[in-house]
């Protein structure tokens, strides 16, 4: 059987259409991204090699880069531990058979389908009102503004769609296990803890991931909210990539060496989140 | 658990009612500011329109035309329905093809797809534009191309996950039988692989559909999706006319609505096994 797959117009067949539009979209650009990275360039062929000295300069880029990397860094660390917490806790309450527990999950998840941008500007919207109400300014007024707007309007997008994972996730557990550790006398607050905490594991792992990958991405809701006011102190990293390439004549080599960074940052922070969630899994 | 006092029942029933407004608060909010007059929109978003401030349908009729926004949504209807399908036939071909024949090359083509997972859009944003300009991929048929290729990685990882657990013996029968490869892939895989090709399609669909920043550099100056389009209205002009935008905003969140509330079922289904499994 496998012999006959194996033939050649089999392999064209069925491997071909998506391996080409796989090269063309990704892979090239991925490795001429690589090699521009170490470049000086306005257009392709232009392209100078200049070594290591883009990567020199993303790396004391305090006003920039860095600067991004670390206000990415605070969204990030307080969006993915209100998310998860907030997301969880609906979680607990809806994966209770009661009266209307599938209206409120319907409900719930509704925002996650709706696009960043469009989510940047509903929520400017809201925020703004709110902010003029208050202090009479809005949001480009002061950085703490817009880093608490970009937290909330992320929560707002995503604890619908981490609860129905924290949903599955409890409803896997057998009811006997609860059943009996309720015979033997655990309050709520022990199950929690003991049981339910423990063996959700898995759903903990992938919604942690996703939050932590989704904040360091984000692009879309930066720039529709506050687009990186005031004075670049709101840019998140992808923004400054952004930037970097297309607002700024000759720093394109530069750019393309943040994005280097960047995915090596992204990949390494999610290793490094399964990695230790995972080990966590395993000892529970 | 079941003998909840009522006061438990009722507080846990205030907290849900609680959260619902806030979820419903902001979509209601720009509905009701769509029908105000500009000048009110940034000084009193939370009344309601008044005799001073309502203007009807104006922001709808003259927002939408002015950016041509029907063919926005065409143009992203076509591009997230082709997309979708390149996506979920090719890959699904090649997740079985990698899966069926396992050799070097296979393996080598399963890690390169792996790889494309991991690696953030900007990394490859400015390199691809170009390559998409050269091959005149900048239209709205040749980036279904781009879609494919960047969707391949994820898909391809799910599919090869189903494909797995499908027993070979189906195959050897449907091959007995007289069919060729290509016949038995399609008329008897394809349907067993249906749950898994609801998950891929689903969860392609909201990204191509809310994708913002490959749309806009691709193609962004001659076809603007819906996204692209909202972006050029904030922007694209010198001064913002928010109730334009409020008007355009309810009318992008129409076919989102519509589309939930029809597959809603698929959907949170899919998104589970996609996230599981993903």
């Amino acid at each position: 059987m496998q012999k006959l797959y194996a033939k050649k117009k089999y392999f064209i067949i069925f491997t071909l259409p998506c391996l080409l539009a796989y090269f063309i979209s990704f892979f090239i650009p991925f490795v001429m991204g690589l090699y521009l990275s170490l470049t000086k360039f306005k257009t392709i062929r232009g392209a100078r090699f200049v070594g290591l000295s883009n990567y020199k300069f993303v790396f004391r880029d305090f006003k920039g880069f860095l600067q991004a990397l670390v206000f990415t860094s605070k969204v990030s660390i307080v969006a993915v531990i209100l998310v998860n917490v907030i997301a969880f806790a609906l979680a607990l309450i809806l994966s209770k058979q009661f009266r209307g527990t599938n209206l409120f999950r319907t409900l719930f998840f509704m925002p996650n389908l709706i696009g960043g941008i469009i989510l940047g500007y509903i929520w400017q919207l809201l925020l703004n009102g709110i902010l003029i109400r208050l202090y009479g300014v809005d949001i480009t007024y002061d950085a703490r503004f817009g880093y608490w707007g970009i937290i909330i309007l992320y929560s707002w997008q995503k604890i619908g769609y981490l609860m129905i994972i924290y949903i599955a996730g409890i409803q896997a557990i057998s009811g006997d296990i609860l059943e009996a550790s309720a015979i033997d006398g655990a309050s709520s607050w022990q199950q929690l803890w003991r049981i339910i905490i423990p063996n959700v594991g898995g759903s903990i792992t992938v919604c942690l991931f996703l939050s932590l990958t989704d904040t360091f991405k984000m692009y879309d809701q930066n720039l529709a909210l506050t687009g990186g006011a005031p004075a670049n102190q709101t840019k998140m990293l992808a923004m400054d990539i952004y930037d970097t390439y297309y607002n700024r004549v000759g720093f394109a080599g530069i750019g393309q060496a943040k994005a280097v960074v960047f995915t090596v940052l992204v990949f390494a922070l999610g290793m490094l989140q399964l990695f230790i969630t995972r080990k966590f899994e395993v000892k529970s | 658990m079941k003998k909840k006092s009522i006061s438990a029942k009722i507080s846990i029933y205030t907290f849900l009612c609680f959260f619902s407004v806030l979820v419903i608060y902001p979509i209601f909010l720009v509905l009701q500011n769509s029908f105000k007059n500009k000048l009110y929109i940034s000084t009193e978003p939370f009344a309601w329109p008044n005799a001073e401030s309502f203007v009807g349908l104006q922001n709808y009729i003259v927002g939408l035309t002015k950016i041509h926004f029907f063919k926005s949504i065409l143009y992203s209807l076509f591009i997230t329905a082709f997309s979708v399908l390149a996506i979920v036939v090719f890959c699904s071909m090649a997740a079985w093809y990698i899966i069926r024949v396992r050799n070097k090359v296979t393996k080598l083509i399963y890690y390169l797809f792996i790889l494309s997972m991991v690696v953030p859009f900007q990394m490859v944003m400015y390199t691809m534009t170009k390559t998409a300009n050269v091959l005149h991929l900048d239209n709205y048929i040749g980036i279904v191309v781009l879609y494919l290729g960047f969707g391949s990685g994820m898909a391809v990882f799910m599919f090869t996950g189903y494909v797995n657990s499908i027993p070979k013996e189906l195959e050897e029968a449907a091959m007995i039988d007289g069919c060729n490869p290509f016949n038995m892939f399609f008329l008897v895989l394809f349907p067993v692989m249906k749950p898994i090709v609801i998950s891929v399609a689903i969860l392609d669909a909201m990204w191509v559909w809310n994708d913002f920043l490959l749309p806009y550099l691709v193609i962004g100056t001659k076809y603007r999706t819906i996204p692209v389009a909202i972006q050029y209205l904030k922007s694209g002009y010198g001064s913002v006319d928010y109730g334009h935008l409020m008007a355009t905003i309810v009318v992008a969140l129409i076919p989102i609505v519509i589309f939930y509330f029809a597959c809603q079922k698929y959907l949170i289904e899919g998104i589970v096994a996609g996230a599981v499994k993903g």
